[in-house]
């Protein structure tokens, strides 16, 4: 018995990268057991979604999108420092955040991959989910979503695929070797072809609540068929996607107790995030006060009417919450350097920016539903089922164990061996 | 009124005098049987029963003595929006499972391509749109009852109003028989029209000046449900009183929550 846990010991040390520490290896498994355990509860519920259909969730005939549109619309927007980071590393030239990428692209495979799977739940004829590429509907913003979101999955596959070949062991093979070197060589392409793929579906995305002319909550005037909030999702993507992958680095960090990425590097990744969050909210507020004072009225609706109604939860809160704590706030303090260059007031600046990010998307899907539009009927209420939590849970189990397995055997931080000396 | 003509295409449309339902609900238990709509197990949750022909009761706000209600029955809705063809739950539906029928003005739904991604659903203001969260369900001996020219939802699929098109199609059928192209205005009305004991739906051609609701829509107790959303609906409904008419479109303002229930 001794001898085989010895043997896995070192089959497992061999797989590490060279030169760096990681956890001692029965820590790793506990680890692995704890959130494989929230895995398979998440699992299970998925499996009675499947098994006995929809039912099993809060959702009703007023709440047909509900959390799981909610988690899909929120992890993209966060998976969006992939295609953003890309962007900047490999268009714009910003050489730095190379050191940063491989765990961009990282978040980016979890959050993608997790979507299509809570897609894959929240259908109710999952079988038949190939329809909507065999019988494409090209006027439907849902069709943009599943081919940009299928392809540029594909592109994330791609981009994480050197990453694992470069595993210790794997490297060691001359074709793999060689062909790893390949990819990063016309990485630019696939970046190139990331960040033209992401700009449509996160703005088709965006364009889901935007083009729906029924929904005052939700339209918005436009350019072409396109709705502001196709470029307003896409933009807020770009924004907030880089201050999540600055918060999943700085909960590494933490829980590794290891500095993984160097100052200069999270330094420059904040400032161009504050500064999109900052353009992006010039953008938003002008958006918000042409739908508050033109569009919604032209419908019907005063902008209090959506936010003043007799047995809900939703108030003016939640638009101080999307807008000044999770907007304004982590825009100026990742803009100004003195408070960016604060390392408490950064992870403030993050964690708020993902708040805001996830607060928009929540309004854009849940608010635009439980508002209701027959003058006589009443605020409609939602609140989810534990198989519809437990199926939310379970893309945040599956991304920890993911990133936990790629950071104990992938070089997933360049600058971990420099930052780190033995 | 803003209702658009697309040519002389017939566009069939319903015309419900509120002023005359009484809100008995035969009109919701014939579509029912009509369209093989199902049932669930268990009845109680009413939020995801469906009822394609469903009757809201609503009240002016008004306290005693001064209170008064309406029934309102609401079949789905069959937009056409602001050009024809534009209703709001076809184009955003990614599978095209749901259709605007041109010849007819009706929006159809495909139950064998309807995957059950519900976009559809969320972009109807009216509610008219069900998903069948349940396995369909016939107590007892109704399954024998099954209407033949409708088929059988199954679980995971959206469902909605047809305006009874297998009733159009069957008299379509016997008129190209006849050697006729066109119907007369009773050889094609939907199941809930003949069932209202106190005549108070309409059915037929708006665009055909011979049929009723022709005339009727230009009535000027006409109205439509929501109608500042754009949505361009075919179906009219009939009032004398103002109240009533205020209260099935939204008016920015104080009264706005007005006919909402109160809550206790």
């Amino acid at each position: 018995m001794q001898s085989v846990w010895e043997k896995i010991k070192s089959l497992d040390a061999a797989l590490q990268p060279e030169g760096v520490q990681r956890a001692p290896l029965w820590k790793f498994l506990l680890w692995l057991g704890a959130f494989g355990a929230v895995l398979l509860w998440g699992a299970y519920a998925a499996f009675l979604c499947w098994y006995k259909g929809l039912n099993q969730t809060n959702m009703n005939d007023a709440y047909g999108f509900a959390l799981w549109i909610w988690a899909d619309l929120a992890v993209i927007a966060l998976g969006g420092g992939a295609f953003f980071t890309g962007f900047l590393r490999y268009i714009a030239g910003k050489k730095p955040l190379a050191n940063i990428i491989n765990y961009a692209v990282l978040i980016g495979f979890i959050c993608y991959s997790s979507a299509l799977l809570i897609l894959g739940i929240d259908v109710g004829q999952p079988l038949r989910g190939w329809f909507i590429f065999w019988h494409a509907n090209v006027h439907s913003m849902l069709t943009e979503v599943a081919f940009c979101l299928s392809c540029y999955f594909a592109v994330l596959c791609i981009e994480y695929l050197p990453l694992v070949l470069e595993n210790r062991q794997l490297d060691r093979v001359p074709f793999i070797h060689n062909l790893s070197h390949n990819f990063h060589e016309t990485m630019a392409v696939f970046a190139a072809t990331g960040a033209f793929l992401s700009f449509f579906h996160q703005g088709s995305l965006g364009g889901v609540s935007g083009v729906l002319y029924s929904r005052p909550f939700g339209i918005r005037e436009g350019v072409f068929i396109w709705p502001w909030t196709f470029f307003l999702f896409t933009w807020s993507a770009a924004a907030y996607g880089p201050s999540f992958t600055l918060m999943l680095t700085k909960i590494t960090e933490g829980i590794t107790r290891k500095k993984l990425v160097s100052d200069q590097v999270v330094d420059l990744l904040a400032k161009i995030s504050g500064w999109m969050i900052l353009t992006y909210l010039i953008a938003k507020v002008a958006d918000t006060v042409y739908w508050a004072l033109v569009t919604a009225p032209e419908k019907g609706f005063a902008f209090m009417d959506f936010y003043n109604g007799e047995g809900t939860a939703y108030g003016l809160w939640i638009l101080v919450l999307e807008l000044i704590i999770g907007g304004l706030i982590p825009a100026v303090i990742l803009v100004i350097p003195k408070l960016r260059q604060n390392k408490a007031l950064l992870i403030v600046a993050v964690v708020l920016a993902v708040v805001g990010v996830s607060i928009n998307r929540w309004v854009m899907i849940l608010q635009m539903l439980a508002v209701p539009l027959y003058p006589f009927e009443s605020w409609y209420q939602y609140f989810p089922s534990w198989q519809e939590v437990a199926t939310t849970i379970l893309p945040v189990a599956y991304g920890v164990l993911l990133i936990s397995l790629s950071h104990r055997y992938l070089p997933v931080f360049p600058q971990e061996r420099e930052l780190n000396p033995a | 009124m803003i209702h658009k003509e697309e040519g002389n295409l017939p566009r069939y449309g319903m015309v419900i005098d509120l002023d005359k339902c009484t809100g008995c609900g035969a009109c919701m238990v014939a579509c029912q049987s009509e369209n093989n709509v199902p049932f669930k197990e268990n009845e109680t949750n009413k939020l995801d029963s469906i009822t394609w022909m469903r009757i809201f009761k609503v009240s002016n706000g008004e306290p005693f003595p001064g209170t008064e209600m309406v029934y309102l029955p609401r079949p789905c809705q069959h937009c056409e929006g602001q050009h024809p063809g534009h209703p709001p739950c076809t184009s955003v539906c990614p599978a095209t499972a749901t259709d605007y029928d041109h010849a007819t003005g009706v929006v159809s739904q495909i139950y064998t391509r309807c995957f059950g991604c519900r976009y559809c659903m969320t972009a109807c203001p009216y509610l008219v749109r069900y998903f069948n969260w349940w396995d369909p369900h016939f107590p007892a001996d109704t399954e024998k009852y099954l209407s033949p020219d409708v088929s059988v939802r199954m679980r995971g699929v959206v469902e909605k109003c047809s305006f009874c098109f297998h009733r159009f199609q069957r008299a379509m059928d016997k008129a190209y028989y006849e050697g006729r192209k066109e119907l007369e205005e009773m050889e094609y009305q939907t199941a809930c029209t003949q069932a209202c004991p106190a005549g108070a739906i309409t059915f037929g051609d708006l665009n055909n000046p011979h049929h009723q609701v022709h005339k009727l829509k230009d009535s000027p107790r006409a109205f439509r449900l929501l109608e500042k959303l754009g949505t361009n609906p075919k179906v009219y409904y009939l009032s004398s009183k103002k109240w009533v008419r205020k209260a099935c479109d939204n008016e920015m303002g104080k009264e706005h929550n007005k006919y909402r229930p109160k809550r206790k």
